[in-house]
């Protein structure tokens, strides 16, 4: 049995659950076994994970587990896991992830691959492909337990529909809660967080200030992108500090990632080297980033960046 | 407060990837390395300042072998007051932390902090399984601490934002940037380290539970294909047609 753990925020699940669940089904298959989801406190529509390959949903629907707990939700996912006899419990590699793939592995006396991008099968080994020495190399991975936590960088599979209508069970599993309270949250909402961005607009120091922001703002609109910043945008406070994506920042791996006036530091694209297709709009022809970049354009951004939008524009325009 | 940071080595920031001919280990010929990036500038950092600030003591601790007594030495330098050395070749982060929870166990400290992952294998989970280890709270990524009255205030960062918690010692909690700034060892730091105690223990039991088969180099993108500033429809069509992102 593997169980794949479906993050929800609001009462909806986030766009991770559905590539984690999918995720399961894909190993389900691989390896003949039944795949169950668990979700977390309230929710408006458990069964929205239909058609990922689920066979069973499990929810448990208690409001005191709305907050992320990582006492009371390792309580609750390795509680499920032990009745069901789960050998494999799947992971978003979210903040919550983070803070939570390590202390579910302990208890379940599971190997933790953390961070993964897939999995292969190699004459029935099953080993985890894992982004190291960020994002300069990548490992394989085995086990060497019996069970494992493994969790999946978001934005890893590209998730199609299939036709599973699982049942939907409540479910009380009993749990603690931690010493740590939550006093406020201060986060955007109405915004694609930049780990499960298909698409960020970036973009450094070339911008020359933060009035000038403009511009990205209206290319990350057309393009339905999230926007992004380098270091020194972050430490100027042009930026909030969330939209730094680096090596000391947050890492992401969008399927387009446009970096706009910044040089490509190698702590900068630490962060970013595992986006499937990077374009590079820098005046300066020898900035380093032009090397890992698939497309390039040396112009003055203040110039290419509009005519850019337009062009989107007017594709979208002719494409519907 | 008595602190305890976990430190670890990993090849420098711009140390070039390559493997041995099996793939099987990260060739270590001529590399330099250095303390983990984010267990120094932040874990270790801030750590120090809230020793200066409530009286106490900081330990550096690594489970690792002789050779990574420069790091534990570098950390001395910084500020600790003394270097604890698991004498053992690590495993994976779950040997690790069991390593570090048999040592700090029993010791009370209030704080056990490290980095909030390892700039080689990325992994971010070596402080919950401390955690875990420990039976101790956990905070993930936290980006600013405060401490007053036996109550610890701290953001931690989640997507989009940050998280507010509040916390009492004994906790365990990861490093993220903005939790301190970095603190270059001076001249009188590095002598002072040379007489700090430097107690190198035992290892206990404990196995594995990862194992690494293989390791590859990502393909070679190819040349960049540079684009006519003045034709940006043709950037879009690129996009579109060859790329498929749009």
């Amino acid at each position: 049995m593997i169980l794949v753990f479906a993050e929800s925020k609001d009462g909806k699940f986030k766009k991770n659950a559905f590539e984690i669940a999918l995720l399961g089904s894909q190993l389900a298959k691989e390896r003949n076994q039944d795949c169950a989801a668990v979700v977390l406190g309230d929710h408006h529509q458990p069964s929205e994970l239909s058609g990922y390959g689920i066979s069973k949903i499990y929810h448990v629907n208690n409001s005191a587990l709305n907050d992320f707990d990582d006492f009371a939700y390792r309580d609750v996912i390795a509680g499920l896991a032990n009745e069901l006899g789960a050998n494999t419990v799947l992971l978003s590699h979210t903040a919550l992830g983070k803070a939570l793939a390590g202390r579910l592995s302990v208890r379940l006396e599971a190997a933790c691959i953390s961070a993964v991008k897939g999995f292969e099968n190699t004459g029935g080994q099953l080993r985890w492909v894992k982004p190291v020495f960020s994002g300069k190399a990548f490992a394989h991975y085995e086990a060497v337990a019996e069970k494992s936590v493994v969790s999946l960088i978001p934005n890893s599979l590209s998730v199609t529909k299939a036709e599973v209508s699982p049942e939907v069970e409540e479910k009380d599993v009993e749990f603690n809660k931690s010493k740590v309270e939550l006093v406020e949250r201060n986060v955007v909402t109405g915004k694609v967080p930049l780990p499960e961005a298909e698409r960020v607009v970036s973009a450094g120091r070339g911008m020359k200030g933060p009035e000038n922001w403009d511009i990205i703002e209206e290319l990350a609109e057309a393009l339905n992108a999230t926007t992004a910043c380098s270091r020194p945008v972050a430490d100027s406070e042009w930026r909030p500090h969330h939209e730094h994506v680096g090596q000391t920042g947050i890492a992401i791996r969008p399927n387009l990632y446009i970096a706009i006036g910044i040089s490509g530091a190698i702590q900068h694209l630490a962060g970013v080297n595992n986006s499937k297709v990077i374009v590079v709009i820098n005046k300066d022809s020898e900035a380093p980033f032009f090397k890992a970049a698939d497309y390039g354009v040396c112009a003055d951004l203040f110039d290419v960046v509009p005519k850019l939008t337009e062009a989107v524009k007017r594709f979208k325009a002719d494409n519907g | 407060m008595n602190i305890l940071v976990c430190v670890s080595k990993t090849p420098d920031t711009t140390a070039k990837i390559d493997f041995t001919a099996d793939n099987k280990e990260y060739n270590e010929k001529g590399k330099q390395f250095i303390m983990n990036p984010y267990d120094e500038w932040y874990a270790l950092v801030r750590a120090i300042e809230l020793k200066e600030a409530n009286g106490g003591e900081v330990t550096v601790i690594n489970a690792g072998p002789a050779s990574n007594d420069p790091i534990l030495r570098k950390g001395l330098a910084i500020g600790a007051d003394k270097a604890v050395r698991i004498d053992v070749d690590s495993r994976d982060s779950y040997h690790n932390a069991f390593q570090i929870a048999a040592y700090a166990k029993g010791k009370n400290y209030d704080l056990i902090v490290a980095g909030k992952e390892t700039i080689d294998f990325n992994g971010s989970i070596f402080g919950s399984m401390l955690a875990e280890l420990m039976e101790l709270p956990f905070i993930s990524y936290s980006s600013k601490l405060e401490y007053k009255d036996g109550t610890a205030t701290v953001h931690r960062d989640v997507e989009g934002g940050v998280e507010i918690v509040k916390v009492s010692p004994p906790f365990v909690l990861s490093a993220a940037k903005g939790l301190a700034e970095q603190r270059i060892p001076n001249m009188r730091g590095i002598m002072m380290a040379k007489r700090k105690p430097l107690e190198v223990v035992e290892a206990v039991e404990a196995g594995e539970r990862t194992r690494i088969q293989e390791f590859e180099l990502p393909e070679d993108k190819g040349a960049v294909k540079m684009v006519d500033p003045e034709d940006m429809d043709e950037l879009v069509r690129l996009l579109h047609e060859e790329a498929k992102v749009i």
